[in-house]
């Protein structure tokens, strides 16, 4: 198994800590002029998102974890899993709920994501920033109204709500920032 | 590995900065009849010491990590009081306050104690950052009030495990031996990552009295030889000077080599021969002097307001 030494530390490497892989995501160096060396380093769980500190002696070595971030296609969902294909080698890779999470709610069959595999098994999912999507539900449209800045939730085809003017009808399709969840315009498509 | 990137990491404002306290500093050592000396930056001679890594050259030979054992050579030899600004080279230091190469300034007053230095430090530090920050007037605590103020503990007598547990509470997760033989590692921890940033920000503080397992090559108090007159120069979040009441002993500066060089074979670390001819020039009689040395690049990141080493050097590490 590769290891890391602290020296190797950056922001991006993927280690194992405590059984699950893990991102570095900030690494201090600190080291009194005559003394003792010290990593601080922070670090995000990739299964569970949570970041934690740690403190290492400098010269101590992690273990690697096989991650890899992969454009991948979304395919369908089969009730229980979500299954995405790798355009090149056409390999299929089958994503459950942990993983693909909130990103759910803004993927499309045949979109492109960006899956983060660990020993080849999916454990997040990244949609694409914007997400076009079809509104399925949402109170009758008011014309004209465009200037007020009022708005009226409106649910997607995927199961998203969001905020939206209050000329968007039933059947529009829009253009989410599946970041941050926020309705930008409509979309021609 | 190395990414072709070939423009600096200073901007113009940084290297015109670092030119104008070059020359303050020389003007200050000037007006104060302190001599510029220069020694080798490749040597015969490595450190012993644990916590620093030297890089070598093909030749067998070092590169210093510091001007010490050389200028002490020059002070034996009755060069009066002197000063170098130079690059040094520490193997393994990456940082945003480390680069493997840096800018030493160092100096050593024959004659003169410890407190006498530090009040000439600060005095230098008000001539090169005075008219650029806040500075208050400059404090001294010693480095067991120190403990005292800011963990409630007694550096020297508390047990390990209670180091160890002052550290979880100030939220460090780490894991590290509580033998004994970890005490100073779980002192320069707590040093560096609890009191340190604890410190008065614009106040430059001079934390004295080192623990003589970490005299380094200062001499013992007399008075009370569980402490060493050795002081470390904190201001602006960052340590910038570390000085001694220099040890002029040569058995005693003997000694503490070779317990440096038992400690690196413990570990597995390179071993590095003691230096002959700065144990040669203290039998021939070093004067009895203080001397210190300051890290001009975090200086020149004081001056700045500079968030990382990399705005003031040139070329760091991975550029050069």
């Amino acid at each position: 198994m590769a290891t890391y030494s602290t020296n190797e530390f950056k922001r991006g490497l993927k280690v194992m800590l405590d059984g699950d892989p893990c991102s570095i995501i900030e690494n201090e160096f600190v080291k009194p002029g005559k003394g003792q060396a010290f990593n601080r380093v922070k670090i995000r769980n990739l299964k569970t998102g949570r970041v934690i500190e740690r403190t290492y002696k400098s010269g101590e070595k992690l273990d690697a974890a096989d991650v890899t971030d992969v454009e991948m296609q979304y395919l369908y969902n089969d009730g229980e899993a979500w299954h995405f294909m790798d355009p090149n080698s056409f390999e299929q890779v089958a994503a459950d709920e942990a993983a693909v999470s909130d990103a759910k709610l803004w993927i499309k069959e045949q979109d492109v994501c960006e899956v983060t595999l660990w020993n080849g098994v999916p454990i997040s999912v990244n949609p694409p920033n914007h997400a076009i999507l079809a509104v399925t539900e949402t109170d009758p449209g008011v014309r004209g109204d465009t200037a007020t800045g009022a708005t009226k939730p409106a649910t997607l085809e995927t199961g998203a709500v969001v905020q939206v003017p209050l000329f968007i009808e039933i059947g529009d399709l829009l253009k989410v920032d599946a970041r941050s969840g926020e309705y930008i315009s409509r979309a021609k498509e | 590995m190395t990414d072709i990137n070939w423009s600096p990491t200073a901007g113009p404002e940084a290297l015109r900065q670092r030119a104008d306290m070059l020359s303050r500093l020389r003007a200050f050592f000037r007006a104060r009849g302190v001599l510029e000396v220069e020694t080798p930056l490749l040597s015969h001679h490595g450190t012993t010491e644990p916590a620093i890594e030297s890089y070598r050259t093909q030749d067998g030979l070092w590169l210093h990590t510091s001007p010490e054992f050389a200028m002490k050579r020059l002070l034996a030899a009755g060069s009066g009081a002197i000063y170098q600004v130079c690059k040094v080279f520490r193997r393994e230091e990456l940082g945003r306050r480390h680069n493997g190469e840096f800018t030493l300034l160092e100096w050593y007053r024959p004659g003169w104690g410890d407190v006498e230095l530090m009040a000439e430090v600060e005095a230098l530090l008000r001539e090169l950052l005075d008219d650029r920050m806040q500075m208050g007037e400059g404090l001294r605590l010693s480095y067991e009030d120190a403990f005292f103020r800011y963990l409630d503990l007694d550096p020297l007598q508390a047990p390990v495990k209670r180091l160890a547990r002052a550290a979880a509470e100030h939220g460090i997760h780490i894991e590290m031996s509580v033998h004994e033989a970890q005490r100073d590692a779980w002192l320069e921890l707590l040093m560096s990552q609890v009191i340190e940033p604890s410190l008065p920000p614009h106040t430059p503080v001079f934390i004295t009295r080192f623990p003589a397992s970490q005299a380094s090559l200062a001499r013992l108090d007399e008075a009370d030889s569980r402490y060493a007159h050795r002081f470390e120069l904190f201001f602006g979040g960052m340590e910038l000077a570390n000085g001694f009441f220099e040890l002029t002993d040569p058995v005693e500066q003997a000694r503490r080599f070779e317990q440096e060089r038992r400690q690196r074979a413990s570990t597995g670390q390179v071993d590095v021969p003691a230096d002959a001819n700065l144990l040669a020039a203290l039998s021939h009689g070093l004067p009895d002097c203080s001397g210190v040395a300051m890290g001009v690049d975090r200086v020149l990141m004081l001056a700045l307001g500079a968030r990382d080493i990399r705005e003031v050097i040139a070329f760091p590490m991975d550029r050069a």
